[in-house]
């Protein structure tokens, strides 16, 4: 398809599929917040997840409706990364012999980046999801699950490292797909800068404020 | 002022090529990057080696011949071109790196110069309107909104230098071919083939083995005539509208 083959049309695919990803964060950082409520509530609202929109839908088929999008979204945003990361590679095959890299962190950390994010994706469905490498990974009980994972020293770096690469990858990513869903504009750039910065501070102090209420005792 | 040169030199696009140094003395702040390249030369000459080879024309700021890159920068330190670059931007006793824009699509020919003619293939396949030549038409015909006016002036300035492939880490055409896009489809003059010339353009920029956009920012900074980052995602928008209309005109 003409569109697909284009780097304009790849890039679209990227921002779109990010976008449902960003938002699918906002409601899954908003949600981990239970955490500082006590297990009932952390709990009850796991238990809940999998009755929305019941009757009309039958048991759990809302989070697995969620799961194959995202899912969908995840191979996208992959797929058109790795793709349009091999054509900007061959693209400049010779550099420059004076060197600097002008462009900011989160910028160059893109590629980088989006490789962690991904693997911290794989550990955190055999974490939380299966619990096949948690230390408890009992279904049904988030809340005790997640006081283990962040009681051991792995999960704790695992989990810092990725929300710092989730926070620098939304601030240049959400720039980004703004402008290729070509939403920049002169004036504009200022306030969808300041977007993209408040809403990678927002996830990752929300994501981090669990592994530091269990680190601090606050969520026992 | 005296300075040390270390510059790019091949033979021909087949040969490796290396950084070579040179020194050149008495060099006048007043001069313009390519006087001095102009004296290096002329004593290469009387000393019986090859002059470097580098890209000129107009010297004013114009043509968009005489990009290279300077210690790293398109163009240098200052945001022109670089025969409108003054070696005053340059203290006594710098070492200066000059190298040729680096990328695929834009081969090497011989030293500083690299071939661009892919830059005129996008232009081919869109930048430009098609309109019976002949008698000048009426100046009233078709009038222009002045905001219209205004962005095409804007986007018209780029002088196809390729100082924003060279900066782009992705060796990208965004910014040279968004700003053709939107200097013609902001006219009404450019609007019957609104959807073709973005398509068109978009599909040929591909197809010359320039990368994608990243959105680093680094091809506006570069540019000696101030096209803004903002054309390419005007650029973007106009390709999904495009898109969206199956390529077709309203
Ligand atoms: C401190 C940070 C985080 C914590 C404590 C956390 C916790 C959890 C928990 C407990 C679940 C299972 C929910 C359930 O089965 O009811 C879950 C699922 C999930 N999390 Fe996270 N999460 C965090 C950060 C992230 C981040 C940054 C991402 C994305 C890059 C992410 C992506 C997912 C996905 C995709 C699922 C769903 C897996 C599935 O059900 O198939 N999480 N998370
Ligand atoms: S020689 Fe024409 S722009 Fe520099």
């Amino acid at each position: 398809m003409r569109f697909w083959r284009s780097t304009v049309g790849k890039k679209t695919v990227m921002a779109v599929s990010g976008a449902i990803m960003l938002l699918y964060l906002v409601f899954h950082m908003a949600g981990n917040l239970k955490v500082f409520f006590g297990p009932d509530e952390m709990n009850g609202y796991a238990h809940w997840l999998r009755t929305v929109g019941e009757p009309v839908l039958h048991h759990e088929w809302f989070l697995w409706i969620a799961r194959v999008a995202l899912l969908a979204a995840v191979v996208g945003h992959a797929t058109a990364a790795y793709q349009l990361s091999r054509r900007d590679v061959a693209a400049r095959p010779v550099g420059y012999r004076h060197r600097r890299a002008r462009t900011s962190y989160a910028t160059r950390t893109m590629r980088w980046g989006g490789v962690i994010i991904a693997l911290f994706l794989v550990w955190h469905i055999l974490d939380l999801t299966t619990g096949t490498v948690n230390p408890n990974g009992e279904a049904g009980r988030p809340y005790e699950n997640i006081v283990a994972a962040f009681h051991t020293w792995y999960g704790n770096t695992i989990y810092i490292v990725a929300m710092l690469a989730v926070g620098l990858h939304i601030r240049h990513g959400f720039y980004g797909a703004a402008q290729t869903l070509g939403a920049g504009g002169r004036t504009r750039d200022r306030l969808l800068k300041a977007t993209a910065n408040g809403l990678a501070l927002l996830l990752t102090v929300g994501f981090l404020s669990v592994p530091v209420g269990v680190m601090t005792g606050i969520v026992e | 002022m005296n300075l040390t040169l270390r510059i790019w030199r091949q033979r021909d696009p087949e040969s490796p090529g290396a950084m070579t140094t040179y020194e050149v003395a008495d060099i006048s702040p007043d001069m313009s990057f390519l006087e001095m390249l102009d004296t290096l030369n002329e004593e290469l000459i009387l000393r019986g080696e090859e002059p470097v080879a580098f890209d000129h024309d107009c010297r004013e700021g114009i043509c968009g011949a005489c990009g290279v890159v300077i210690n790293g920068d398109a163009h240098g330190p200052e945001r022109t071109t670089t025969c409108q670059l003054h070696m005053r931007s340059f203290e006594d006793g710098d070492t200066i790196d000059v190298e040729p824009w680096r990328a695929a699509a834009f081969p090497v020919v011989k030293d500083l110069v690299v071939d661009r003619s892919a830059f005129d293939r996008i232009i081919g396949s869109g930048g430009y309107v098609t309109a019976p030549t002949g008698s000048a038409p009426e100046a009233h015909a078709t009038p222009v909104p002045k905001p219209s006016a205004d962005t095409a002036f804007e986007h018209a300035e780029c002088i196809g230098c390729g100082a924003c492939v060279a900066a782009c880490p992705n060796g990208s055409a965004m910014l040279f071919t968004s700003a053709k896009v939107v200097h013609l489809n902001s006219l009404p003059q450019g609007a019957p083939e609104r959807e073709s010339r973005v398509l068109d353009m978009v599909d040929t920029m591909d197809a010359e083995g320039f990368g994608g956009c990243t959105v680093t920012g680094m091809c506006t900074t570069v540019c000696p005539k101030g096209i803004p980052l903002s054309s390419i995602s005007t650029m973007n928008r106009e390709f999904l509208r495009a898109t969206r209309r199956g390529g077709r005109p309203d």
